[in-house]
C-alpha cells in the first residue's frame, strides 16, 4: 500500500512541478493599444537580418531611417530633416535633426547611422539585403570582404552622414529608407551579439515605438517611445502584434474582435468576405510568374516558350482560380511600379499597350496553336511530356492543374510535381525543372529591382536567360544619369524579355487583409508593409 | 534496483547517441538548407554564414564536434532564430508546453480512470454504452476538428473564452479540453478492458466470498491490477503531451515547443532538429524508467533486472 501511494505521489509531484514551471504572464499594456496580426513569430526582426515582410512592418514602427516612404509612397525626410545630392550623382549628404534620442534616452549621432551601415556589410553578420541597398556604394567589394571601413559612409560631424557612391543611382533614396539601414546601438549590439534582437530589454529603437513586452509564439508589444522626435504626433499608446500563425485562429480573433486587422484570412472565406468595407484588397509590387528552364529543349524554342505563353487564360486564373486575391497580368512590371518621373512604370510600358491582349482567351489559343505548328509541333506531336515542379501552398496546386488542363488544349502533356517548400527553392536555382513556379515581391519600388531578375548573371535568374540585349539594356539603366534615357532602357528591357517570352507572368500579387473599420490613419504599401505609426482606434 | 537503474541509464545513452546518429545523417541527406530563401542571397554571404555555423566543413568531421560539443551540453546557436541558442528556446518554450501538456494529463488521468472503471462496473449499461460512446469519439476525431468546434461555439459564437494567447486561466479551458480529449478516451478504454479482465479473476471471487467490502474489492483488489496497462501508456504520452502538441499550439497561439519540431525541420534549421530530437528522445526515454520503476512500485511480483 504504502509503496502505491508513494508510485502515485511520484507521479503527481511530477506533473505539478511540469506544471509550477511555466512563465508568469506580465500584464499586457495599458491605454489605447492597436492589436494587430501580421504573421507568425518572426525568424529575426534585426533590421541586418530581416527579409520577411511582417518582419519589415514591425521595423517600420520601430526604427526611423534617414529618410522614410510616406503614405503616397514618395520619399520623404526621416531622421534626416534634408539631404542633397551632388552634380555628379555620387555624393549623398544628409543633415540630421537637432535632438535625436535612442528609446533608452541616450544622443543618436551620425556615427550610428556610420556603424550601422558598415556593420550590414560585415561578412560575420552576413546580412542577406547587403547588395541590394549597400552595393552601389563606394569601398562595398572590400567591405564586404571584412575590410568595414573601406566602405565610403563618413560623418563628418554628429549631424552629418555622408554617402559616396561607386556609381550614380538615381533610387539611392529609396535604398536609405529600406528597413536594412536602421540605426542599431553600437553599445547594444557589441555587448549582446546578435542576441540583441531577441529581447525587449535590449532590442534600443529610435523610432515612434519600442519593444516593451515579447512572448516569443506569442506576442510583441509595442509601447510608444517618449524620445521619438515626432511623439506629439503618435496617438496610439502602443501596438500588439499577435504572432498568430494558423489563419484560421487569426479570423477567429478578428471575428471576437481580440485584434482589429489581420493579414491572414481563410482564403474559403473570401467569396463570403468581398464586397464588406472591412475586406481590403490592394495591389503590392510583385507578379506571379513561370519559370521556363531556357537550358532544357524544348524551351530553347522561342515558339515554344510563346505557345505556352498564349494558351492561358489568366483572366480565369486571377479572377476565379485566385478568386480576385490576384490580378491578372499582362506584363512582366505591374502596377505600383514607379517610372523615373515618378509616373506608373505600367502606363508607358509596351507604348501604353499590354504585352498580352488578356481579354480574347480563343484568338490567343488559335495564336498558341500556329506557334506550336511553326516550332515543328503541329498539336503538340513531337513534343516530350513536360514536367512542371511547384510547391504546394496558396493557390499553387490549383494553378498546376489548370495548366494541366489549359496546356493540353494545344497538345501538350504537362506532369506536375509538387516538391516540399525547402527542397523547391535550391532545387528551381539549380535548373533541375523543366517549368516552375516563381514569383517576385519587389523590395522598393523601382522596376531594376524586378527586371535584375533576367541579367545573366543574376542570382535569382532561375530560367537561365541570358540575352546580351537585354543585359545591355539593364547596363545602361544603371550608368545613365539622364531620367528621360534611364526610363527609355528599363521599359526597352522589358520589351526584349516579354518579346523573348524569358517567362510566363500570371498575375500580380495583391494583399488582401481584413481591418476594422475603427481603425483610421493607417495605410498599407506597395511593399507590402503595413503602416500604423500614425493610426488612431475610435470608437 | 539501484544496480537496474545504472544499467538502464547507461543502456539509454547508448540509445540517445543511436538516435542523434541517425537524426544527424538523415536531416543532411534532406535537400535545401537553413540559408535558402525564395530570393537568392549573395553567394559572399551565404558563404560568411556558412563559416560562421562550420557548415562549410565535411560532413563527418561537422558531425564529430557536433557530438563532442552535444555532450558538453553545448547544443549550438538556432541557424534560423539569429541570436538565440537550442537551449535558450527550448528553455524557452518547453516550460509553456509542459505547463499546459501536464493540466492535460492531470484531467485525462481524473477523468479516463475513474470513467473506465464505471463503464466496467456498469458493463452492458446505459452508463457503460454513453462512455464507450464518448471514448470512440474521442480517439476518432483528429485534435484540428476538436479544436475548431471549440474555437467556433466558445470563442467566436458565444465569445465565452479568449481564442489565443495564454494571459489568464480562462486560456487554457479550450487548449486543455482539446490536448485531453483523446488521452481520455485512450485511457478509459484501456481501464475498462482491463478492469473488465480483473473483474473476472478467481481472487475477486475469492475476495467477494470472504465478505470483503465492496470499497475495499474495487480498490485494493481490482484497481491495482487493472491499472498498469494505464502506467505503461502514461509514460510515452506524458512525454509527447509535455513537449506540446503542433496543432493545438497553432490554432491557439500558444507560445509552446511543439511548434519548434515542425518549424525546425521545415526551415532545415539543423541545430534545432538536433536539439529537439534529443530533448523529446530523452524526454521518452527517462519517462520510460520512471514507468518501469512505478510498475515495480505498483506490482510487487515484477522484477527489474
Amino acid at each position: 500500500m504504502k509503496k502505491r501511494v508513494f508510485a502515485l505521489v511520484l507521479v503527481v509531484v511530477m506533473l505539478v512541478g511540469a506544471v509550477a514551471c511555466g512563465s508568469a504572464e506580465a500584464p499586457a499594456g495599458e491605454g489605447k493599444i492597436l492589436s494587430v496580426q501580421v504573421g507568425p513569430d518572426p525568424e529575426t526582426i534585426d533590421p541586418a537580418l530581416n527579409s520577411s515582410s511582417d518582419g519589415g512592418t514591425m521595423l517600420e514602427h520601430a526604427f526611423e531611417r534617414l529618410l522614410s516612404v510616406d503614405e503616397n509612397n514618395q520619399i520623404v525626410a526621416g531622421a534626416a530633416e534634408s539631404w542633397e545630392v551632388s552634380e555628379d550623382g555620387l555624393t549623398w549628404t544628409f543633415h540630421l535633426r537637432d535632438g535625436l534620442k535612442w528609446s533608452d534616452g541616450s544622443d543618436l549621432t551620425a556615427n550610428d547611422y556610420v556603424y550601422s551601415f558598415k556593420r550590414v556589410c560585415d561578412p560575420m553578420v552576413a546580412a542577406p539585403y547587403a547588395e541590394t541597398v549597400l552595393g552601389v556604394v563606394a569601398g562595398y567589394e572590400d567591405a564586404i570582404a571584412g575590410n568595414l571601413d573601406a566602405l565610403q559612409v563618413a560623418a563628418p560631424d554628429d549631424k552629418t552622414v555622408v554617402v559616396t557612391l561607386s556609381a550614380p543611382c538615381s533610387f539611392f533614396g529609396s535604398l536609405i529608407a529600406y528597413s536594412t539601414l536602421s540605426p542599431v546601438q553600437q553599445a547594444t549590439v557589441e555587448k549582446n551579439g546578435d542576441a540583441w534582437a531577441t529581447a525587449a530589454e535590449t532590442y534600443i529603437t529610435n523610432g515612434p515605438f519600442y519593444i516593451s513586452e515579447w512572448v516569443p509564439g506569442s506576442h510583441i508589444l509595442m509601447s510608444k517611445n517618449p524620445y521619438y522626435w515626432n511623439a506629439d504626433a503618435i496617438k496610439l499608446d502602443g501596438i500588439k502584434w499577435n504572432l498568430i500563425e494558423d489563419a484560421n485562429a487569426a479570423y477567429s480573433a478578428y471575428q471576437t474582435g481580440e485584434v482589429l486587422m489581420i493579414k491572414d484570412v481563410p482564403t474559403e472565406e473570401i467569396p463570403t468576405l468581398s464586397g464588406q468595407s472591412d475586406f481590403k484588397v490592394e495591389s503590392i509590387i510583385g507578379t506571379y510568374y513561370l519559370s521556363l528552364n531556357m537550358e532544357r529543349e524544348p524551351f530553347t524554342d522561342i515558339n515554344v516558350r510563346k505557345a505556352l505563353n498564349l494558351a492561358i487564360d489568366r483572366e480565369y486564373v486571377a479572377g476565379t482560380l485566385m478568386q480576385g486575391t490576384y490580378a491578372t497580368a499582362s506584363n512582366f512590371m505591374g502596377p505600383g511600379w514607379v517610372d523615373t518621373d515618378g509616373s506608373e512604370f505600367i502606363a508607358s510600358a509596351n507604348g501604353g499597350a499590354p504585352y498580352i491582349d488578356t481579354t480574347n482567351h480563343e484568338a490567343n489559343v488559335e495564336a498558341a496553336k500556329q506557334l506550336l505548328a511553326d516550332a515543328g509541333y503541329p498539336n503538340g506531336e513531337g513534343l516530350p511530356v513536360i514536367t512542371y515542379s511547384t510547391n504546394d501552398s496558396g493557390y499553387h496546386k490549383v494553378v498546376a492543374e489548370y495548366l494541366q488542363q489549359a496546356w493540353a488544349e494545344i497538345g501538350v502533356t504537362l506532369e506536375v510535381e509538387i516538391v516540399e517548400w525547402a527542397s523547391f527553392t535550391p532545387m528551381r536555382r539549380n535548373g533541375e525543372y523543366d517549368i516552375a513556379r516563381n514569383g517576385w515581391i519587389g523590395d522598393y519600388s523601382d522596376p531594376s529591382n524586378m527586371l535584375d531578375l533576367f541579367y545573366s548573371t543574376n542570382g535569382n535568374n532561375d530560367g537561365k536567360y541570358n540575352n546580351p540585349e537585354f543585359d545591355a539594356a539593364m547596363d545602361l539603366s544603371r550608368t545613365t544619369l539622364d531620367p528621360a534615357e534611364r526610363s527609355a532602357a528599363l521599359h526597352q528591357a522589358e520589351d526584349i524579355m516579354m518579346e523573348d517570352a524569358a517567362c510566363i507572368p500570371l498575375a500580380y500579387y495583391n494583399d488582401f487583409w481584413l481591418q476594422s473599420d475603427k481603425i483610421t490613419g493607417a495605410w498599407h504599401g506597395p511593399n507590402g508593409h503595413w503602416y500604423f505609426m500614425y493610426a488612431d482606434i475610435t470608437e | 534496483m539501484l544496480k537496474y537503474i545504472v544499467k538502464r541509464v547507461f543502456l539509454e545513452i547508448v540509445t540517445i547517441w543511436a538516435v542523434a546518429t541517425i537524426t544527424f545523417f538523415l536531416m543532411n541527406m534532406v535537400p535545401g538548407g537553413p540559408f535558402l530563401s525564395e530570393k537568392a542571397i549573395s553567394p559572399a554571404a551565404t558563404a560568411a554564414l556558412e563559416a560562421k555555423y562550420g557548415l562549410d566543413k565535411p560532413l563527418f568531421q561537422r558531425y564529430l564536434t557536433y557530438m563532442i560539443d552535444a555532450a558538453h551540453g553545448d547544443f549550438g546557436d538556432s541557424l534560423k532564430q539569429r541570436g538565440r541558442t537550442v537551449m535558450d528556446i527550448i528553455l524557452m518554450k518547453f516550460p509553456v508546453s509542459a505547463k499546459v501538456g501536464g493540466i492535460s494529463v492531470l484531467v485525462s488521468l481524473l477523468l479516463g480512470i475513474p470513467l473506465g472503471c464505471i463503464a466496467a462496473l456498469k458493463r452492458g449499461k446505459f452508463l457503460d454504452s454513453l462512455i464507450s460512446v464518448v471514448a470512440t469519439c474521442g480517439i476518432a476525431v483528429p485534435s484540428f476538428v476538436i479544436c475548431t468546434v471549440l474555437m467556433y461555439t466558445l470563442g467566436v459564437n458565444l465569445k465565452l473564452l479568449p481564442t489565443m494567447g495564454l494571459s489568464s486561466w480562462k486560456n487554457y479551458i479550450m487548449p486543455v479540453m482539446a490536448l485531453s480529449f483523446y488521452p481520455t478516451a485512450y485511457i478509459m478504454r484501456l481501464m475498462r478492458s482491463s478492469m473488465l479482465d480483473v473483474l473476472g479473476q478467481d481472487y475477486m471471487r475469492t475476495a467477494k466470498a470472504k465478505g470483503l467490502a465492496g470499497h475495499v474489492i474495487l480498490f485494493k483488489h481490482a484497481l491495482r491490477n487493472a491499472i498498469l496497462p494505464v502506467v505503461t501508456y502514461v509514460g510515452p504520452m506524458l512525454a509527447y503531451t509535455l513537449t506540446g502538441s503542433f496543432v493545438v499550439e497553432k490554432i491557439f497561439t500558444i507560445p509552446g515547443l511543439g511548434g519548434e519540431f515542425i518549424g525546425a525541420i521545415n526551415g532545415r534549421d539543423y541545430t534545432l532538429i538536433m536539439g529537439t530530437t534529443i530533448f523529446l528522445a530523452t524526454l521518452i526515454i527517462i519517462m520510460n524508467v520512471v514507468v518501469d520503476i512505478v510498475y515495480k512500485l505498483v506490482d510487487p511480483r515484477i522484477k527489474l533486472k
